[in-house]
């Protein structure tokens, strides 16, 4: 699936140096000591994510983890790579800058759902939307964490926390709806316990050309313990999780007795497989150009996880911003040679005065 | 019919029509006519907010000033002799700045029973005699304007559109003024309408001609070229001059330039001039926001570019916070800001000198920034050059503080050599050092090293929260706290030796009072010391280029002379300072007009102090 993406060498990492050393995962790890709540779904994200690197065989001084703040935030302390730990909501801000001037490095935003969608929301639509080459890990635990537990724009309608004890009023966003609407070209959902999925997402992020929004739904033990438990349980999990796979029927359910079909108003519905014709069952097509699927897709999620789409909702080829941006500089210098100061600065209209 | 020639030293012209007749692009015609010409010139743009007011009202009016003269001069001038007023609204905005005598040259055309009505005019002054104490030359420019253009394949409303240049071309004879330039405009502006460019260049020669024949103008004038240094000049203005002093910067150090930029009054134009550099390697990027584009310098930065960031004084309100994490992360970056007249939205075309506060505290923490300004439209260039310099050899965001009247004003600049340009040494911190420490300082500037991405071996996180002395590893540690805020002031504050000290310009050496400024006011305050000085007064000048840190030496100047005036278009922020840091009685002199001081006023305050003794 990659290939397909980075066949014509103008994959994200075709210009990040390669490494022929042999990398573990604990070529990753930093000597600082990780201060996340004990039990904190941090630490699978960060144990999955340094396993998963050596596989890229990538420079480690060729990586770049930025991050905004929240206990999410504290990620890049952690790895053995360059790392930026920002301000509040502007690491898409500044990793923009970074991945639009050195096309040589993999850059990787990490941020919460409170840093990425309140404070920051700005920033990340419009990252998605220039498709700049960052690989942005929102890891969601429907709270504030870092702040000690105040509701965040992605908690359920209804929840009560320290800032809304009568329950809180808004509406929550979807992430994946509000990606797939900012024109994101590369939108998936994982999950921090599941380490297999995990890594087989960050794998096809990682090669993405452009911007790749992964949101990784990740427990708070300490402010929203048990936020995704139906996802996580053994008893029910199968029957809720829709593990989506490109070019493959949308079947689930412990023993595959679920499955999709479309519905009105280019909705899915949740119909039982031996209902229907298999022609009626959806095929998963993340490469579709139309967006409407993976924003369908996106619109089962529901409070009480009754049905809950995970793995790649969208996967589309559009031209990444910095690679245009560099293009625009090449075409520059092959236009009109490359830059003459003296030239610049007589430019225009001149005279000489003789002493 | 040939015509009294008359010498002048120097004339003053303002050019006022709505905003819609092209007073802009004909004073900067004008200008590029007298600069080619060899006079010393400065000119001041002054226009509305709004794109297109509506037309024939006072708040539509649009101006540019122009003062040129056969020796140097500081300023666009106090008040203009001659003001060439397109309709009834650039007259009555415009007529209160012109001095008895002086010349008037008025569209008759455009003085209709309706358009007079709108800005309320009860009768037509051009005929009420309420204009009699001003040379008038009442012209139907609109109308020669069409007739001169009967030939020409284009609508009425073109041929009327084309007065400007009709104006352009009677000034231009008026005063002498070389025509190839403007010619040779006009023919690339409209290339690509090959009517319409012969119908400006008609325009302009029938207003040349009508000079030429009419009874109307008895004389015409001459102003010599002023004696300047010899070598090759050009006409900038202070947002182009700031462009090229960051392209210079770029190729001086060799970094990449990388602007992230989010449109704004009066800044936006370095914007658009840098992302015409791209063959330079110059990045721009226009960000959804001011707190994005200094996010994305200051990341651009990280990875080894020169960041800069370009705004306005509401701009560095977004910005602050990211400013506070250059200062922590210790990274070079450039954020410049072009001053407009606040609060809030305040006068987004007017000048003000109203963000030296916010630049200098303007964020949490002890937050220390270099601040740098350029006195004049030309010297953008070298203050950015020099702003480009300390942020990249301390690794310390620096201030840029231009304003509205340098950013659109313009002077004649002698280009200079590029290899007497200074060089910038980014001195990257080598691969492979073991046991690397990002927060290891230069023990004579204080500098940390600069380890971009990419470097083998010195993989390294920073951020926002404070860091270990040294290792640059998060530390809660009090002491440690402590340490670094005064190693990071510390490394400021040694800027100052690094600078050059403040001169003191007096002549006499008998002076007693100080008259010392930062920024724009540099040309009012220097016409208002020769005036001073010519009338017999002795005053000392000096003028601060560096805000933050301030030249070692300042203190001892203050103390020097019995009384130091500080004129600043604010309510007294340098004063502030410098009643704070070094104890001195300063006198203000504060006008917030949104237009640069008069020469005469100042003249008045410094002799009213000298009188004062
Ligand atoms: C400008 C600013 N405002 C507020 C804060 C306080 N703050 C820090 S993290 C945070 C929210 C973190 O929530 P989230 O992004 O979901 O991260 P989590 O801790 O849950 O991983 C807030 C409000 C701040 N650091 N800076
Ligand atoms: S507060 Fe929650 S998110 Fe933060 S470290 Fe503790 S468990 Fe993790
Ligand atoms: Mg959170």
């Amino acid at each position: 699936m990659s290939e397909l993406h980075n066949g014509n060498g103008h994959g994200a990492l075709s210009l990040v140096p390669k490494t022929d050393v042999r990398q573990t995962a604990k070529d990753f790890k930093t000597d600082q000591e990780v201060r996340w709540c004990p039990g904190c779904g941090d630490y699978a994200i960060l144990a999955a994510v340094q396993s998963f690197l050596p596989e890229l065989g990538l420079r480690r001084e060729n990586i770049c983890f930025v991050s905004g703040i929240g206990c999410s935030s504290r990620f890049p302390y952690y790895m053995n790579t360059y790392g930026f730990h920002s301000i509040h909501g502007r690491a898409p801000a500044i990793a923009t800058g970074l991945a639009a001037s050195r096309p040589d490095l993999s850059v990787w935003v990490v941020t919460g759902d409170g840093d990425a969608l309140s404070i920051g929301g700005n920033h990340l639509i419009h990252a998605l939307r220039r498709n700049i080459n960052l690989k942005i890990l929102l890891f969601n635990n429907r709270i504030y964490g870092l702040t000690k537990g105040q509701y965040s724009p992605t908690s359920e309608v209804g929840k009560i926390t320290k800032s809304t004890p009568m329950g809180s009023l808004d509406a929550p966003f979807n992430p994946i709806s509000l990606a797939i609407g900012a024109e994101g070209t590369f939108v998936a959902r994982t999950i921090d316990s599941d380490r297999k999925h995990l890594q087989s997402v960050l794998r096809a992020a990682a090669q993405h050309n452009g911007t790749a929004l992964v949101e990784i739904y990740q427990n708070c033990n300490i402010f929203n313990d048990g936020a995704f438990d139906p996802l996580k349980d053994p008893e029910v999990r199968d029957d809720v999780t829709i593990r989506l796979e490109h070019g493959q029927p949308i079947v689930f359910g412990a023993d595959g007795g679920k499955a999709l079909r479309r519905s009105g108003f280019g909705a899915f519905e949740v119909v039982n497989v031996a209902d229907v014709d298999p022609s009626e069952i959806v095929v998963h097509d993340a490469h579709h150009p139309d967006p409407s699927l993976a924003f369908a897709l996106s619109r089962l999620d529901s409070p009480a996880f009754e049905h809950t789409p995970i793995g790649i909702f969208r996967q589309v080829e559009r031209p990444s911003y910095d690679e245009q941006m560099r293009a625009q500089l090449d075409e520059a210098v092959t236009g009109q040679g490359p830059g003459d100061l003296a030239a610049l600065l007589a430019s225009g209209d001149t005279w000489r005065i003789d002493g | 019919m040939t015509k009294q020639v008359q010498q002048l030293d120097r004339v003053i012209i303002r050019f006022a029509g709505d905003s819609g007749d092209g007073m802009q692009l004909t004073g900067d015609r004008f200008t590029q006519e007298t600069a080619s010409f060899g006079n010393d010139l400065s000119t001041l743009p002054n226009f509305p907010a709004e794109i297109r007011a509506p037309a024939g009202t006072l708040p539509g009016v649009s101006s540019f000033q122009l003062h040129f003269a056969d020796h140097d001069i500081l300023t666009p001038g106090d008040a203009p002799n001659v003001l060439v007023a397109m309709n009834p609204a650039a007259l009555k905005a415009n007529i209160g700045d012109l001095p008895r005598g002086g010349d008037l040259i008025v569209n008759t055309d455009e003085f209709t029973k309706r358009n007079l009505a709108k800005v309320g005019y009860a009768t037509n002054p051009v005929e009420d005699g309420s204009l009699a104490e001003y040379r008038v030359h009442a012209l139907p420019l609109t109308s020669m304007t069409v007739g001169a253009l009967t030939d020409f394949d284009i609508s009425k409303k073109d041929a009327e559109r084309a007065k400007n240049m009709f104006a352009l071309g009677l000034l231009s004879w008026l005063y002498h003024r070389p025509t190839e330039g403007t010619l040779a405009f006009l023919e690339r502006k409209f290339a690509r309408k090959p009517d319409i460019m012969k119908a400006n260049i008609a325009a302009f020669q029938a207003g040349w001609n009508y000079g030429e024949t009419t009874e109307a103008f008895s004389v015409q004038y001459e102003i010599k070229p002023a004696v300047q240094p010899a070598g090759l000049y050009r006409n900038i203005t202070g947002n182009v001059a700031l462009s090229y002093g960051l392209v210079a910067a770029g190729v001086r150090s060799g970094l990449p330039v990388f602007l992230g930029s989010y449109p704004i009054t009066p800044a936006s134009d370095i914007l658009h001039e840098l992302s015409k550099h791209k063959r330079f390697g110059v990045r721009t990027f226009q960000a959804e926001d001011e707190i994005a584009a200094i996010g994305a310098a200051l990341g651009a930065s990280f990875g080894g570019s020169l960041g800069v960031t370009t705004t306005s004084g509401p701009g560095i309100a977004l910005k602050s916070e990211t400013i506070g994490l250059a200062v922590s992360t210790e990274l070079p970056l450039l954020v410049i800001d072009v001053q407009r007249a606040g609060p809030s939205t305040g006068l987004p075309t007017k000048t003000e000198q109203a963000d030296l506060l916010q630049v200098m505290y303007g964020r949490n923490g002890e937050a220390p920034v270099p601040i740098i300004a350029p006195q004049s439209p030309s010297d953008c260039f070298d203050a950015a050059l020099e702003a480009a310099r300390i942020a990249v050899k301390y690794r310390t965001p620096v201030v840029l503080l231009s304003d509205g009247y340098l950013a659109n004003g313009s002077e004649p600049w002698r280009i200079p050599d590029v290899d007497s340009l200074p060089t910038i040494d980014p001195d990257f911190a080598a691969p492979g050092q073991e046991g690397f420490q990002p927060f290891k300082r230069d023990p004579e500037t204080l500098a940390r090293p600069w380890a971009v991405p990419g470097t083998a071996g010195l993989e390294h996180r920073i951020g926002g929260l404070e860091k270990a002395d040294g290792s640059g590893n998060i530390s809660y540690d009090p002491t440690n706290h402590d340490t670094m805020t005064r190693l990071r002031q510390a490394k400021i504050d040694g800027i100052a030796n690094d600078i050059a000290p403040l001169t003191v310009d007096d002549p006499s050496g008998q002076a007693r009072v100080l008259v010392l400024g930062w920024g724009c006011t540099y040309g009012s305050i220097a016409a208002a010391v020769r005036r001073v000085r010519s009338a017999g007064g002795h005053i000392a000048q000096a003028h601060l280029r560096h805000l933050n840190p301030f030249p070692a030496n300042l203190g001892q100047v203050l103390r020097s002379y019995d009384k130091v005036v500080v004129p600043e278009i604010n309510l007294g922020q340098l004063a502030l300072l410098l009643r704070g840091k070094y104890l001195v009685d300063v006198i203000g002199y504060n006008r917030m007009r949104g237009l640069p001081f008069k020469a005469e006023e100042l003249a008045g305050v410094i002799q009213d102090v000298i009188d004062s003794e």
